[in-house]
C-alpha cells in the first residue's frame, strides 16, 4: 500500500525481516519430532490394521450387505470437501480482486493437494480387491459416476499442485539464496523448483498469466469434483440420497469445511511458526466474515435438501426424515447440524468470535461437525432399504465400526496431515513475495 | 493359503496340458471336468470317464484321443470360452420369472437350492424368502425376492469396470474375475438383491480348483460380489432355475418373454406367460422407480395361514429397529 514511501535501505531491512521470519521454522521447527513420531505412530497402525483388512477381506469392518458403504466413503466425502477450499480461497477470492488472502492462499493450497492425494487413495481402501484397481483404467466404463470421480479428482490434484507449485518460483530463488546450509536434498528441490527465477519482467508476465490461467480453469473442475461425488449417492433411487439439490449441497458444504479447516490451520501455524505479524488478527477476522456467508449459503441448501421431503413426507422420505431429526441419529445429526452450520453462522457475526482463539475453536467443532455430516449422509439412508431386512444376523440392522475401520480411517486423516507437514517443513507457507509486493517492497529488492 | 493356491493350480495346468480329457471334459462339463483333478495319470492306467449319455466307464488313459482342437493355453481357454459365451447370454430369449405369492408357504427350498447351488453362507441369499406385513390390518404373506433382472438396471449403470452387465437374454450377471468390489452395485439396487463376499468365502479352499463359471458365480471370491443370476448355467442346459425347480408349492413359473411361456416348477405345466399374469393381476415391485423388472408377482390372495408367534416377534422387533 506504501510503496515509494521505503527508502531502497529500509525495503531491503524489511524483506529480510521478512524472508528469516517465513523460513525460522523451516530450520528451527521446535517439536518437529515429538509431532512426526506421533504421525509415524498413526501410520504404523494404519499399517496394520490395513494388513489384517487385506489379509481377512473388508469383513474386519463393520459394513455389511445393508451397509455397504460405511466410514471409509463418508471420509472420502470428507476428504474431497476439505480439498475443495483450494478452489474458495485462491481462485474465488484471488480472482474477485480480494487482496487479504494473499497470506492464506498457500496454506489453503496445502490443504487442498494434500486432501485431493489422500481422497483417491482412500477409495483404494474401501475397495474389496485393491488388487485390481488398474480394472479401472483397463475395463472403465464412462458410464459410471466413479469414473467420473477418478478423472475430475485427478485433474483438481493435478491443478492444485501446479497452483501450489507455480506461485512457489520466486519464493524458491529467494530461499535458496539465503538457507544455504539447508540439507544438500532441500536445496537440490529449491533450485529445481525455482525454474532459474532471476525475477525479470518477461518472467513475472508469464507467471502471472499461468497463474491466472489456472485459477480460472480450477473453478469448473472444483465445481465437479464435488458435484460429482455427490452424485455417487443422488444417482441411485434411495431415500435420502435421490436429491436433485445434492450438487450444490455437498458444494456449498465443502466450503464450511474448508473455511473451517484453512481457520484451524492458520491458528496452528500462526502460533507454532510464530507468524503473528503475517495472520493477523485482520485475517481471522476476514475469515470469520466469510466462515458466515458461507455457512448461510450452506443452510440455504440445508433447508432445501431437508424442509422439501420433510412437507410431503413421502413414503420412504417420511421415515428417513424422522430417524435424523428425532430418532436413532437424532444425536449426530443436532451435532451436525448445530456445530457444522448454526453455530458457523451466527457466532462469527459477533466482532468477538472473530478473534483468532475463539474462532479457532468454532472452527473444530465445524471441522467435526462436518465429518459426522458426512456420516450421517452415507450410512443411515443404506438401513432402511426399500424392501425388509430379514434372516439375516441381528447386526445387519445396525452399523457398528470397528477397530481396523477407524485405524485405517484415522490412518487417511494421518496421511494428509503428513503431507501438509512435509509440505510446510520444505516450503515457506507465507507466500513471501507476494506479501513483501503487498508490503510495498519493490520487486528488485524481491529478487536481488 | 496363497502358497497352496499356486501348487494346485500348477498341478492342474500340467495335467490339462497333456490335453487328453479336454472333449470328454468339454461335454460333460463341470462334474467331470473336477474329478479329473487328481495328480499326473501314467501310460497303462485306467481312468473313469463318464459318457455322454451317463454311463460311468472305465478306460485305459492312452487309448483316450486327443481331441482335434486348434492348440491353445487349455486352462485359459476354458475360462476365456466360459466368459465369452457367459457375457454373451443365450441368443433368442428374454427369460421371465413369475411368483404366485398365493402359493408360497415358506417352505425355503429355494433358498436352500440356490445357497447350496452357488456355495453361500447362511446369510447369504440369491434368493430371500420375505415376511411381508405392510400393516397390522393385513394378514401377512410370504414374498420370495431374487434379483429383478431389471431391463433398466440401476446397478449396471453405475460399475465401474463392467463386471456387472446386461446380457442379450435380458440376464443381469456378475464377472468376479474382474470386480473391483466398490459395492457401488450395492448401493445403488432398490431390491437389496446384492450381497458382497466380505470375508472368505465358504468353499473357498475346496472351490479353488475349479475353473470359474460366470454363469454359476461359482467359485466364490473374497471381496467381490455376487447376486441371483437365474441361474443361467441351467438355463443352458435348458433346465428351469435351482429355485424354481426346488419349489413344492407350486409357487415360481418361469420361462422365455419371447415365446410368452412360462413353465411352472413343480407341475412342469406350461402357460401362456401373458395370460397368466393378466388374468391373475400380476405386478411387478416398485414400478414407479422405472426399473423395468423382469420378475412378477401375483398377488397374495388367499391368505391362508397366520405368521406364527416367533415370526411376529421378530417384524415387531424389525419395525422397532426402523425407528
Amino acid at each position: 500500500m506504501s510503496s515509494e514511501k521505503l527508502t531502497k535501505e529500509e525495503a531491503k531491512t524489511r524483506f529480510e525481516k521478512m524472508v528469516s521470519d517465513i523460513t525460522r521454522p523451516m530450520t528451527h521447527h521446535y517439536g518437529l519430532n515429538v509431532w512426526i513420531f506421533v504421525l509415524l505412530m498413526i501410520l504404523s497402525l494404519f499399517g496394520y490394521a490395513y494388513f489384517i483388512q487385506v489379509r481377512d477381506g473388508l469383513g474386519v469392518t463393520g459394513m455389511h450387505d445393508y451397509a455397504a458403504w460405511g466410514m471409509y466413503i463418508a471420509n472420502f466425502v470428507f476428504f474431497v470437501a476439505a480439498a475443495l477450499v483450494g478452489m474458495l480461497i485462491s481462485a474465488v477470492l484471488g480472482l474477485s480482486g480480494q487482496k487479504w488472502i494473499t497470506p492464506v492462499s498457500r496454506i489453503a493450497e496445502m490443504i487442498a493437494v494434500a486432501f485431493a492425494m489422500i481422497a483417491g487413495l482412500v477409495i483404494v481402501f474401501d475397495m474389496g480387491r485393491p488388487d485390481r484397481v488398474l480394472n479401472v483404467f483397463i475395463h472403465g466404463r464412462v458410464q459410471s459416476p466413479i469414473v467420473w470421480d477418478l478423472t475430475v479428482v485427478t485433474t483438481y490434484t493435478i491443478i492444485s499442485t501446479l497452483l501450489l507449485v507455480l506461485p512457489l518460483i520466486p519464493d524458491m530463488a529467494i530461499i535458496k539464496k539465503r538457507l544455504t546450509n539447508a540439507p544438500k536434498w532441500q536445496m537440490m528441490i529449491w533450485n529445481m523448483l525455482s525454474l532459474g527465477w532471476i525475477g525479470t519482467p518477461e518472467q513475472y508476465k508469464i507467471l502471472h498469466r499461468s497463474i491466472r490461467a489456472l485459477l480460472i480453469l480450477i473453478v469448473p473442475v472444483a465445481l465437479m469434483i464435488h458435484t460429482v461425488t455427490s452424485w455417487l449417492f443422488a444417482m441411485t433411487p434411495r431415500a435420502g440420497w435421490n436429491s436433485t439439490v445434492f450438487g450444490p449441497y455437498f458444494v456449498t458444504g465443502a466450503f464450511v469445511t474448508g473455511v473451517a479447516g484453512v481457520i484451524v490451520a492458520m491458528y496452528f501455524f500462526r502460533q507454532n511458526y510464530k507468524l503473528k505479524d503475517y495472520l493477523t488478527d485482520f485475517h481471522f477476522d476476514k475469515m470469520g466474515k466469510l466462515f458466515v456467508l458461507v455457512a448461510m449459503v450452506y443452510m440455504y441448501f440445508n433447508v432445501n435438501e431437508f424442509f422439501v421431503p420433510g412437507y410431503k413426507m413421502m413414503e420412504g422420505e417420511d421415515h428417513h426424515i424422522l430417524t435424523l431429526f428425532v430418532g436413532s441419529w437424532a444425536g449426530l445429526f443436532w451435532f451436525a447440524q448445530i456445530f457444522g452450520n448454526i453455530i458457523p453462522m451466527f457466532l462469527p457475526i459477533f466482532k468477538f468470535f472473530r478473534k483468532p482463539m475463539p474462532l479457532m475453536i468454532i472452527s473444530v467443532l465445524a471441522v467435526l461437525g462436518a465429518w459426522i455430516k458426512r456420516y450421517i449422509i452415507v450410512i443411515p439412508g443404506q438401513l432402511h432399504p426399500f424392501l425388509p431386512v430379514q434372516n439375516v444376523p441381528d447386526k445387519f440392522h445396525f452399523y457398528v465400526p470397528t477397530g481396523p475401520e477407524i485405524a485405517i480411517t484415522l490412518g487417511t486423516i494421518g496421511m494428509a496431515i503428513t503431507i501438509i507437514t512435509i509440505l510446510a517443513k520444505i516450503f515457506p507457507v507465507i507466500p513471501i513475495w507476494e506479501v513483501a509486493e503487498e508490503k510495498g517492497i519493490d520487486k528488485e529488492t524481491i529478487n536481488e | 493359503m496363497s502358497n497352496s493356491k499356486g501348487k494346485k493350480s500348477t498341478t492342474r495346468r500340467d495335467f490339462l496340458k497333456s490335453g487328453l480329457f479336454i472333449g470328454a471334459a468339454a461335454t460333460t462339463g463341470i462334474g467331470l471336468f473336477s474329478s479329473f483333478t487328481t495328480p499326473k495319470e501314467t501310460k497303462g492306467e485306467k481312468v473313469k470317464v463318464m459318457t455322454s449319455d451317463g454311463n460311468l466307464v472305465e478306460v485305459e488313459v492312452n487309448k483316450l484321443e486327443k481331441p482335434n482342437l486348434p492348440k491353445f493355453d487349455s486352462a485359459s481357454l476354458d475360462l476365456n470360452e466360459l466368459q465369452k459365451r457367459g457375457r454373451e447370454g443365450i441368443a433368442g430369449k428374454k427369460w421371465v420369472m413369475v411368483i404366485d405369492l398365493s402359493k408360497c408357504r415358506n417352505a425355503r427350498k429355494c433358498m436352500d437350492a440356490c445357497q447350496h447351488a452357488h456355495h453361500l453362507k447362511p446369510e447369504q441369499h440369491h434368493i430371500n424368502v420375505l415376511q411381508m406385513q405392510t400393516d397390522d390390518n393385513l394378514a401377512p404373506y410370504y414374498m420370495p425376492k431374487p434379483c429383478m433382472h431389471c431391463d433398466n438396471t440401476p446397478c449396471t449403470k453405475v460399475c465401474p469396470v463392467d463386471a456387472t452387465f446386461k446380457r442379450q437374454d435380458g440376464i443381469v450377471l456378475i464377472d468376479n474375475e474382474r470386480c473391483i468390489g466398490c459395492r457401488f452395485c450395492v448401493a445403488a439396487c432398490p431390491y437389496s438383491a446384492r450381497v458382497f463376499n466380505w470375508s472368505e468365502t465358504i468353499d473357498e479352499k475346496k472351490d479353488n480348483n475349479d475353473t470359474y463359471n460366470i454363469e454359476l458365480n461359482v467359485p466364490q471370491k473374497k471381496g467381490t460380489i455376487t447376486k441371483c443370476l437365474f441361474s443361467a448355467d441351467r438355463l443352458r442346459e435348458n433346465k428351469l432355475p435351482y429355485c424354481v425347480s426346488a419349489c413344492p408349492n407350486g409357487t415360481y413359473w418361469f420361462g422365455d418373454r419371447n415365446e410368452d411361456a412360462v413353465t411352472n416348477g413343480t407341475t412342469g405345466e406350461t402357460v401362456r406367460f401373458s395370460e397368466l399374469v393378466e388374468k391373475n393381476a400380476g405386478y411387478t415391485l416398485m414400478p414407479e422407480l422405472g426399473t423395468k423388472p423382469s420378475v412378477y408377482y401375483l398377488p397374495a390372495k388367499d391368505r391362508v395361514f397366520d405368521f406364527d408367534e416367533e415370526d411376529k416377534k421378530r417384524l415387531e422387533e424389525e419395525r422397532h429397529h426402523e425407528h
